[in-house]
């Protein structure tokens, strides 16, 4: 999702009759819904994998802000510009709290940011892709936070509380993001042929990628088993995959677009829609940092960074002056 | 990367009336600057007419390991509570 490929151990799970007490008593807290707190013991592969997917979570949200920050100059009105100033200020603060949940896991906010930078730790592929039109706004919302939203809202009952915390209090605030989105594409739909023909090209370029947002599909994602039963995801990628398609197909014909999907069809036996299958290639190249976009975001987070160098300097630097200066009056 | 800014535990009072309550945490590099930054992370929407700031530093916490000696005690004290006695119903309520 904002995690799409993390990591854990690669090994299944261990059976309980495997696990050493220590363990084997952890696996039976997680199993009773009982949140794990950070100072707590953990297992080394549970600490690692959680790192793993708070972080690429944390810096999919910073780097999330590029693509609709693209937009805010040239938002139709001072309505809309205030709104989407609002949703990616939302971003940056989403970033934070996972950052801070991270944090609790023993790894420094440095040592993050230093791995994004360097491209060691992922983002979510979506992030790569171009903002062409005003209607890609209206398409982000209601597609990639409609996304973000089935992922993070079963990520609220994660077995780790800080992160469980994070999430909810993201879930409140990012039912916003989809609904403005949706009011974009409303918008667009009942303006003229132009606009709506505008609002149906960025369905064509999104609708891809945001189901792709869900991960590779169970069957390749080796990952998964471990993090299930640790209760870090409690919901299968192809699970979430097909409630977001589920939702997302009426809204579209709502809207009075067509979903590109020629293997789109509803399928009454399952009670849910058939749908062609992903380009895969494409996925794992942007995740590999050959999509569209992948350089020019990770130039703007490094000039970011290398731009404010002097502004963290100087405030540390008047930080420690101001305190030496109180001892010295004491 | 070094010279990291500090870490700050944020509280935050809801409405006039309720206690400080625990929001999250940030990076600041003085308490000035950390009251700023927990208004604009964690008040967007009207959260609260009050904030405080630590340095997460200075927070003593209890261990975990040490939550049985620490509160089990209290478990068999159930004469502590008021559902432990008695009252007639004659008597009303009390």
């Amino acid at each position: 999702m904002y995690a799409q490929m993390v990591k854990s151990t690669g090994e299944r799970p261990k059976t309980l009759d495997e696990m050493t007490p220590e363990e084997r008593a952890f696996q039976q807290r997680v199993d009773a819904d009982i949140k794990i707190e950070p100072k707590e013991w953990m297992p080394e592969g549970y600490r690692k994998t959680l790192v793993r997917q708070i972080s690429q979570h944390a810096h999919s949200e910073i780097v999330g802000q590029l693509p609709e920050g693209n937009w805010i100059t040239r938002a139709p009105t001072l309505d809309r510009k205030a709104i989407l100033i609002a949703k990616v200020q939302d971003e940056a603060g989403h970033g934070l709290y996972l950052y801070c949940a991270a944090e609790t896991l023993g790894v420094s906010r440095d040592e993050m940011t230093e791995q994004l930078l360097s491209g060691k730790a992922k983002y979510s592929s979506i992030f790569n892709y171009p903002t062409l039109t005003w209607a890609d706004i209206g398409a982000i919302g209601w597609l990639v936070d409609g996304a973000a939203i089935m992922n993070q809202v079963q990520l609220q009952k994660c077995s780790y509380g800080p992160y469980s915390r994070a999430m909810i209090r993201i879930c409140k605030e990012e039912s916003f993001h989809q609904r403005q989105g949706y009011d974009i594409m409303m918008k667009l739909c009942a303006g003229t042929a132009e606009q709506k023909e505008m609002a149906q090209d960025a369905l064509n370029r999104w609708w891809q990628p945001s189901l792709m947002m869900f991960g590779p599909s169970d069957k390749d994602s080796v990952h998964s088993a471990q993090s299930m039963a640790w209760k870090i995801k409690p919901m299968s990628n192809d699970e979430l995959r097909q409630k977001f398609v589920d939702q997302t197909v009426p809204q579209a014909e709502y809207l009075g677009l067509k979903i590109p999907d020629p293997d789109l069809k509803w399928n009454e036996g399952k009670k849910g829609y058939d749908f062609g299958e992903i380009d895969w290639n494409e996925f794992y190249e942007v995740l590999r940092g050959n999509g569209p976009c992948n350089k020019e975001r990770l130039d703007a987070r490094r000039k970011a960074w290398d731009d404010g160098a002097w502004f963290r300097d100087g405030l540390m630097a008047h930080a420690q002056k101001a305190k030496a200066r109180r001892l010295a009056a004491e | 990367m070094k010279n990291e800014w500090p870490l700050w535990e944020v509280f935050i009072r809801g409405q006039h009336g309720l206690a400080h309550r625990h929001f999250g945490s940030l990076h600041a590099p003085d308490a000035e600057m950390a009251i700023k930054n927990a208004r604009d992370v964690y008040t967007r929407r009207n959260e609260g007419v009050s904030i405080w700031v630590v340095r997460a530093s200075d927070i003593a916490a209890s261990a975990p390991g040490e939550k049985e000696p620490l509160f089990d005690r209290s478990n068999s004290k159930i004469y502590r509570h008021p559902t432990f006695y008695d009252i007639p119903e004659e008597v009303g309520h009390m």
